[in-house]
């Protein structure tokens, strides 16, 4: 492969045709959803094989069609809006939470050199921006709105102690992960999620290497930000009955489910693109372009993994104990860790 | 603001303790008899207790809740004037219970409900919300309603509400012969069937001054422990769940799956089981039951042992349980509470050292204490509590005599059945048994027991019939759930469910 | 260079009509009422209770003097950006920029950490 394709298309300023693009984006939406309902089972599943039970097995072979019942259950049933709720905000929420989620899936790089196919080079992505970065903190953050503007807009009181919780949350977290995620930034010199990939790729080593304590930061304030567990306090069943979906049911409740399993798929994709070098193969260095995709599929399942695990096996935080986890404990580590790397850089 | 009201009577009689409650309902009893017709009666029932009752004996302590029950007094020399005299006391206690009543309303009329139930808004404070946690509610282990106040994630002020288990147990016993109320009382506290069944029988045994033989007590230990065990692992594994770790309650329930096997094959009923009799127990274990229980007693401590290695070393299960709803032993004792609660807080109370019955004496066992009474502590007394029930079982077994197990007085048990075919005597038991049951003397007995949630008693009184006159249980988590206002206040909410699920009460119990 | 926005704009389209679909396949397919739902059923739910519908919660004042130095750490991050992008090309001069920047709204947080707003009770 020629030096001029090796990257990404937007470093030599090239943009596909528009009807490449329109295939693309619609193909990458469809395998984005339907991975939602894989991520949906493989999680119950393996959460059932955690807690020494099979998970769903009754809804087609190995509980297969599981999902697809769920939400065939969902749309069944009644919408339900509680007296004196906000009546657009309510219904916009959900809404919110949804698009937010999906639209940081079209970031994620899935190969690095453009591939031929039927004559045109195209690149494995929905979208390569030189502020990638940005755009997928920007995107998590209105994410966070579905879940403020649901809970508020309840008139529940459940959902208002859900929502206040879910601010809480935002406001401890999101520094830390902008600050984790400078070290990369530094290193690579840019903000597109092909390049900081190609930069791993170069360097010959995962950025978990080098950057371990931002890699550490990072995922734990992803955490945070998709509400898993330990930080799954915002639907805390036991204490806030169902948090911020409280009154949400049928095909409003169904869109915060399925945004929920984006958030999922998307914090493991990202987690491998920044950390784990993407589509790059450890010591394989002549791997076929067609592996690309599923490279990091395969690291984006193993992320999952590791946060279902941690489900299966980590109480939930105290929503104080999260704050001053995130101002005390995570915010000065990734101030200083950008503070070292900055002066490694430089010093280098 | 009427139906309120009345929640908020049954609350704060909950909240406020078990004398005045007590004193409460049996003012409130009297209320109404000011009609001539009710005297009357009044008085007839103190004529014929007062006739049939030379003498009264009190074998166990007397129940504190005696104000609600006529009972009279039975120093008396000829009927006659024991009629004067008891009528006399009569009216003097019915002038007492007014006196009472009154003052009650007096009190209930100075209680400002706006301020508990009215909207949040006109408050002083608008920055306080009320919320109800319960009866619906997933976390409150029943049907329970905490009346919560919040500042935040604070709770300023939370107040107990219950009544919505209330099954009328302890009334319909009333209606019952004897052995026909065991079924009934184990279902009050379901998660102890063996311990209700276990006070009730002791007390009747108590009156009737049966002697249970020894292998019936070691399998009355035997099944307790394995129930005491069973208990503490639903605590265990619903606890955890409400702290948000949700494989243990799995684990937890795969262990109390064994036991319910066990229950299972000695008695045929895996919940309310019925084993245990008045005299004993049913029957005598089945033939491979000890080889289960002996896999099991083996497995138990590994188990354990991976559950501590699972939650004692998460940082953030301690984080959760250190120092959170911390009461110090004084005001425990205060509130009454007894059981795991009571030792964490570094008490070393247990009823099955201080008053050892079914033969509890003969087993070496430690009784776990904690230091300061926080949510760790009574975690930790809990899981120690486990082990201990493991020695406990394990010597019983190892040391299982031989003999009956039943007692052979056939006025309480009924004959085997291969008597029946010969005895014309032993026909005419079985007949009087199942058709009348058997009558019990006179008195009043109460039965202590170490139950997995604290002190269970079992308050019985008899009138000589073949049904008890009066039951009454003193359930440990309907008294323990006095002190949980003190342990929640100021705490947050997550750490409000804890220590709700701490105390682990069980609405069974607490209504009845 | 706008033209590979494409992508973006057709996810959010996409994703705001799938769930405009679940919206209205939900109303289609769910059951509906001849009556009026009652006001118990239009309650908002608080563990099988009456509740007292009230609009507007508020938050507690705590919550206000985080979210403002929220603001203030995220504003730094925001300005971090750019210069982490180009620290490379800029060396030496923009290191001991950031450096100063950084240790400023350092001992910001401490200050304000050992004035306890951090604390939460």
């Amino acid at each position: 492969m020629t030096s001029v394709l090796a990257g990404p298309l937007s470093a030599i300023n090239y943009a596909e045709p528009w009807y490449v693009q329109i295939i693309k984006a619609l193909l990458i939406f469809a395998i984005g959803f339907s991975l939602v309902p894989l991520v949906l089972l493989y999680e119950r599943k393996l959460l059932g094989r955690f807690q020494g039970r099979p998970g769903p097995n009754r809804v087609g072979i190995y509980g297969s069609m599981q999902p697809l019942a769920d939400i065939g259950k969902l749309l069944f049933k009644e919408q339900f809006k509680p007296r004196g709720a906000i009546g657009w905000l309510f219904i916009a929420a959900p809404l919110i939470s949804m698009v937010a989620a999906l639209a940081t899936f079209p970031l994620i790089p899935f190969s690095g050199a453009p591939q031929e196919i039927l004559g045109t080079k195209v690149g494995l992505y929905g979208l390569d921006s030189d502020i990638g970065l940005l755009i997928f903190f920007a995107f998590s953050a209105i994410g966070s709105y579905g879940i403020l503007l649901g809970g508020w807009s309840s008139t529940s009181k459940y959902s208002f102690l859900g929502a206040m919780r879910g601010a809480a949350q935002l406001i401890s977290y999101e520094a830390a992960q902008g600050l984790a995620l400078l070290g990369v930034v530094m290193t690579t010199g840019s903000l597109s999620l092909s390049e900081i990939v190609d930069k791993q790729d170069h360097m010959g080593l995962w950025f978990l290497v080098p950057q371990i304590v931002g890699a550490f930061i990072f995922f734990v304030a992803t955490l945070a930000e998709i509400n898993r567990t330990p930080f799954d306090l915002l639907e805390a069943d036991s204490e806030l009955v169902g948090g911020f979906m409280t009154e949400y049911g049928g095909g409003r409740f169904a869109l915060y489910y399925v945004a929920e399993y984006v958030h999922l798929v998307v914090a493991g994709a990202m987690f491998s693109t920044l950390f784990l070098g993407g589509w790059n193969i450890p010591f394989w260095n002549g791997a076929p372009g067609f592996l690309d995709p599923f490279v990091v599929l395969a690291k984006t399942l193993v992320i999952v993994s590791i946060i279902i695990w941690i489900r299966a096996t980590l109480p939930r935080l105290r929503y104080d104990q999260l704050m001053s986890f995130g101002w005390k404990i995570l915010l000065p580590l990734a101030t200083l860790n950008a503070l070292v790397t900055a002066i490694v850089l430089v010093a280098l | 603001m009427e139906v309120s009201a009345d929640d908020e009577k049954t609350g704060s009689g909950g909240h406020a303790g078990g004398p005045d409650r007590e004193a409460a309902t049996g003012s409130r009893e009297q209320d109404a008899p000011a009609t001539k017709g009710e005297r009357d009666r009044g008085a007839k029932i103190a004529d014929q207790t007062s006739a049939t009752t030379p003498e009264a004996d009190t074998d166990g302590q007397p129940d504190e809740g005696g104000g609600s029950s006529p009972s009279a007094d039975p120093q008396a020399e000829s009927p006659a004037t024991a009629t004067a005299t008891a009528l006399q006391e009569r009216t003097e206690r019915e002038a007492e219970w007014e006196e009472l009543a009154r003052r009650y309303r007096a009190d209930e009329a100075t209680i400002d409900f706006s301020t508990q139930l009215g909207a949040v808004a006109t408050q002083d404070e608008a920055e306080l919300l009320t919320i109800n946690m319960g009866p619906h509610h997933p976390a409150t282990h029943g049907v329970l309603r905490l009346l919560t106040t919040l500042e935040g994630e604070v709770i300023r002020d939370v107040k107990p509400i219950i009544g919505y288990l209330h099954t009328g147990i302890e009334k319909t016993a009333e209606d019952k012969a004897y052995w026909k109320v065991i079924p009934v009382v184990e279902r009050m506290d379901y998660l102890a069937y063996y311990f209700n069944a276990m006070a009730y029988c002791g007390a009747v045994e108590d009156l009737l001054g049966v002697e249970v033989p020894k292998r019936a007590q070691y399998l009355r230990v035997i099944h307790l422990e394995l129930n005491r065990i069973m208990s503490h692992l639903v605590w265990l594994g619903t606890t955890m769940l409400d702290l948000g770790a949700i494989s243990i309650l799995w684990y937890a329930f795969r262990e109390r799956e064994t036991v319910l096997d066990l229950f299972e094959y000695s008695s045929g009923q895996r919940m309310h089981t019925r084993y245990f009799q008045i005299g004993g127990v049913v029957e005598d274990i089945p033939a491979g039951w000890a080889t289960k229980l002996q896999r099991f007693l083996d497995e138990m401590p590994t188990r354990l042992d991976q559950y501590e290695a699972m939650l004692s070393k998460n940082e953030i299960i301690l984080q959760r349980l250190k120092n959170v709803g911390v009461l110090d032993a004084r005001r425990l004792q205060e509130w009454g509470v007894s059981g795991p609660l009571l030792r964490a807080a570094g008490v070393p109370w247990d009823l099955r050292k201080a008053t050892p019955y079914s033969s509890y004496d003969d087993f070496d066992f430690k009784v776990p204490v904690g230091t300061i009474g926080d949510n760790y502590d009574r975690y930790a007394v809990r899981v120690a509590e486990m082990r201990e029930s493991v020695k406990i079982i394990q010597q019983a077994l190892d040391g299982l005599p031989e003999g009956p197990t039943i007692t052979e007085d056939r006025k309480v048990a009924l004959p085997p059945r291969h008597e029946l075919a010969t005895s014309m005597e032993a026909l005419i038991h079985h007949f009087k048994l199942v058709t009348e049951g058997m009558r019990v003397p006179e008195g009043e007995a109460y039965f202590p027991i170490e139950g997995p949630r604290g002190e269970l008693g079992c308050f019985v009184r008899s009138n000589g019939s073949s049904k008890p006159a009066r039951v009454h249980m003193r359930d440990p988590s309907f008294v323990n759930l006095q002190a949980f206002g003190d342990m929640a206040r100021g705490e947050y909410i997550a750490d409000m469910i804890a220590t709700l699920a701490c105390l682990d009460p069980l609405l069974g119990g607490i209504d009845r | 260079m706008l033209r590979s926005y494409l992508p973006l704009l057709i996810f959010l389209v996409l994703s705001t009509g799938v769930g405009a679909f679940f919206v209205m396949a939900n109303t289609l397919l769910g059951p509906r009422f001849k009556r009026r739902p009652t006001t118990v059923h239009e309650d908002a739910y608080e563990s099988g209770l009456p509740s007292d519908v009230q609009q507007g919660f508020r938050f507690g004042i705590s919550f206000y003097l985080i979210a403002m130095l929220f603001l203030l750490f995220d504003i730094e991050v925001v300005f971090l950006y750019p210069i982490a992008v180009e620290l490379k090309q800029f060396g030496t001069f923009a290191l001991v920029e950031t450096a100063v920047f950084i240790v400023l709204l350092f001992v910001a947080l401490i200050y304000v950490w050992r004035r306890g707003a951090l604390e939460w009770k």
